[in-house]
């Protein structure tokens, strides 16, 4: 899938940039977390509808019949379903920003260049590739549908020119190379300037074709599919960080990979019961430590988290350490281990610390103590009395995502009415700010939203029975070391970026 | 799909407040619960988490989360249920969650669900009145609750529930099956095996006489016919 953005020349980027995240690369732009997520200070920097600038940009390619019908019959005003953002992940730089989307498309989009005439377009995003990571596939033997939805992209730290990501959806995990090229070769011999073959009776000299440069151009290959190794659906992808094996876990089993090696794959975690009827938890999410290639995490459906080392043994069914808080015996409710099933786990970027989401909380947890977390955030505790209408209508099964920023101090989730939280770990402020088409001026400042809970309800406040529960942001990115966050809205994708920057 | 997540009108008396505060699905023993009738209000939390579950079995590949969870929530509700009442333990489950076990295990045995379907549906298509019964621990989970423990009486209410996964959910999954291999001039010897049996109304004893042999021939020709078959269309 070859995609051309405008002229645009990138021989002055240094793609040879290395080091982990924690160090600066060297880029002009102070590390601004310190200022934290004081209110009022977070502004729209742009909205990108994925699909409605695929379908303009893609109009001239020959693809398949699928995508020509939706960009005529799509309507700017709705969202086809398989345009519904899925995954928001990006790279280690920061420079790129990967969606997969429903319909197994991954799109990916770059920083605007900073340029002395248009210092103000600074930290906006473009579309820079393009391609259809995975197809819907059917299994014959069971006679299941597997869907093409991407459910992770992970991104491999940057080694060469060229960009490496991994993208998954239920059950095969694909590594894409998405490389540029600005020089082709021109002076056939036997063929003319139109790819057209040349009789060659009429060729009289002979010539040697030359590289001359040419508009950039974003090719996206596959370069490894890893597939027929997960029964069940694949939640979690994490990229180790040797660099050279990644982990993908679905809910019973975690396997480890070398990248080079698609055959075969190590089973590292297995927590099938021996009888299917014993069965009572299931894996939700999976990490590897950022810099301990032996260790990683898992969580469960029972609101746990076990960390593994696997130097122990080769298959890590026994826990290094097991994270879990008591239950609150004054909050319990038959949808207590619904409510605790813990839906993202994320190692901190200093690797001291996890955070985990549930239905209605963020927890940090120290590494060294497993008895209960360090810090625990309310992110919409004006359901817990809804929890039933919740259960009815199936919201209380959606799984949100949590992210850190840069420097660990702010952590940030999503929550319903296209809302989300920002919590301060510092100051212990929090802010509610929301990703709509209402709020949509470029460079409009972000209102902190507020839910009215009982009784007087203020001017701006909104109440929790006016909350649409359809409008839910499970998907959320922090830039690695800016204050840039990309906001993932059914079909929309916001990037908010902080005032001060 | 995104009609899961929309708010909707209660139909009941609460119309009133759509999204009140859910205090009377609270644990019985709660404090804060005084003058809640349990019993009732929790029987229809019990009658809606036994439809999700269904409804969950019901997908061709379930999602393992929901129903783990729903699951061990219909425990948790049952056992508030009948408190008083002798319960086994958990690890050997009761009536209720053993319906579930049953499907949880046919639903990871892949290929003897699809044989389980691919059987069932012949019995639609032939006319045959009941699954083959090597097949009986995944079938018929309603059999299963007529043993079931004397004291969970509220399981009654699983009954019918369960009869109707059988006999109507079943046959609305296999709507959209290509039944034209059916129709395959290669069907007719064995159907015309199968047929008398049930029909010249032997019941359960006559069934032992669809044995291992008639199973193997079966899919051989199941088999045989599926790799003649082309694959699916593009409507799905």
């Amino acid at each position: 899938m070859v995609l051309q953005p405008s002229e645009r020349h990138y021989r002055d980027w240094d793609h040879r940039r290395l080091g982990p995240w924690c160090s600066p690369t060297g880029s002009p732009a102070p590390l601004s977390c310190e200022t934290g997520c004081g209110e009022g200070s977070w502004i729209l920097v742009c909205r990108l509808l994925v699909p409605t600038q695929v379908s303009l940009l893609s109009m001239e390619e020959d693809i398949d019949t699928r995508k020509i019908n939706n960009s005529f019959l799509r309507d700017h005003s709705y969202a086809t379903e398989a345009d519904i953002i899925s995954t928001v992940e990006f790279n280690h730089t920061g420079e790129l920003l990967a969606t997969g989307d429903k319909g197994g498309r991954v799109v990916i989009f770059q920083r605007e260049q900073e340029s002395k005439n248009q210092v103000h377009r600074r930290g906006e995003y473009n579309v820079y590739s393009t391609f259809q990571s995975h197809e819907p596939e059917f299994d014959y033997l069971k006679s299941l549908e597997i869907e093409e939805k991407i459910n992770k992209i992970r991104w491999l730290p940057q080694q060469n020119a060229a960009y490496f990501l991994l993208s998954t959806n239920d059950k095969t995990v694909k590594l894409w190379k998405v490389s540029e090229r600005d020089k082709r070769p021109e002076g056939y011999n036997l063929k003319d300037e139109e790819g057209r073959l040349r009789d060659p009776a009429t060729i009289t000299t002979l010539r040697v074709p030359v590289l001359r440069p040419m508009d950039l151009m974003v090719e996206a290959t596959p370069r490894r599919v890893f597939a027929n190794a997960h029964t069940y659906h694949i939640n979690s992808i994490s990229v180790n960080s040797d660099y050279e094996t990644y982990m993908s876990a679905d809910d019973l089993r975690i396997n480890l990979w070398n990248f080079e090696i698609t055959n075969q794959s190590f089973n590292i975690v297995d927590i099938k019961p021996a009888n299917m009827e014993e069965l009572t938890e299931v894996i939700t999410a999976a990490e590897f430590h950022p810099h301990h290639c032996n260790t990683f995490v898992y969580s469960s459906s029972k609101g746990t988290i076990r960390l593994c080392d696997m130097r122990a043994s080769a298959l890590c069914d026994r826990h290094t350490k097991f994270f879990e808080e008591p239950e609150d015996p004054s909050n319990r409710s038959f949808f207590s281990e619904i409510i605790s099933s813990i839906s993202d786990v994320k190692f901190s970027h200093s690797g001291r610390y996890i955070m985990t989401r549930d239905y209605l909380t963020v927890k940090v947890w120290d590494l060294n103590m497993e008895n209960r977390p360090i810090e625990t955030y309310q992110v919409h505790d004006y359901l817990r009395s809804k929890l039933c209408s919740l259960y009815e209508n199936d919201c209380i099964f959606d799984k949100f995502e949590c992210v850190w920023n840069g420097s660990d101090s702010v952590i940030m989730t999503g929550s319903y009415n296209n809302f989300f939280r920002m919590f301060d770990r510092n100051t212990k402020r929090d802010v509610t700010l929301e990703a709509s088409r209402e709020n949509s001026k470029p460079r409009a400042i972000l209102k902190p939203r507020k839910v009215c809970v009982g009784g007087k309800r203020r001017k701006d406040e909104i109440s929790v029975d006016s909350l649409d529960f359809s409008k839910k942001i499970l998907h959320t990115a922090w830039h690695p070391s800016e204050n840039i966050i990309a906001v993932a809205a059914t079909n929309n994708l916001y990037i908010f970026q902080d005032k001060v920057n | 799909m995104l009609s899961k997540g929309l708010k909707r009108k209660r139909e009941e008396e609460e119309e009133k407040e759509p999204l009140a505060v859910d205090a009377w699905w609270l644990d019985p023993g709660h404090a804060s619960v005084a003058q809640a009738a349990p019993a009732v209000a929790s029987s229809s939390l019990f009658d809606l988490s036994v439809l999700k579950l269904h409804h969950s079995l019901q997908q061709s590949e379930p999602d393992l989360r929901h129903l783990v969870l729903v699951v061990n929530t219909l425990r948790r509700i049952q056992a508030s249920m009948a408190p008083a009442a002798a319960l086994p333990p958990v690890p050997s489950p009761p009536a209720a969650p053993s319906v579930a076990d049953n499907l949880l295990a046919s639903s990871d045995a892949a290929l003897s669900a699809s044989m389980a379907s691919l059987l069932e549906d012949l019995s639609h298509i032939e006319g045959l009145s009941q699954a083959p019964q090597p097949l009986a621990d995944e079938a018929p989970p309603g059999r299963s609750i007529g043993g079931a423990a004397p004291s969970l009486g509220a399981l009654d209410l699983l009954g019918p529930a369960t009869g109707c996964l059988l006999d109507d959910g079943l046959e609305g999954l296999f709507e959209d099956i290509d039944t034209s291999m059916y129709d395959n001039e290669l069907w007719a010897p064995a159907s015309e095996g199968l047929k008398p049996g049930p029909e010249d109304g032997p019941g359960k004893e006559e069934a032992p006489e669809l044995d291992e042999a008639e199973l193997d021939y079966l899919m051989d020709v199941l088999v045989g016919t599926q790799a003649l078959e082309r694959p699916p269309g593009p409507g799905r």
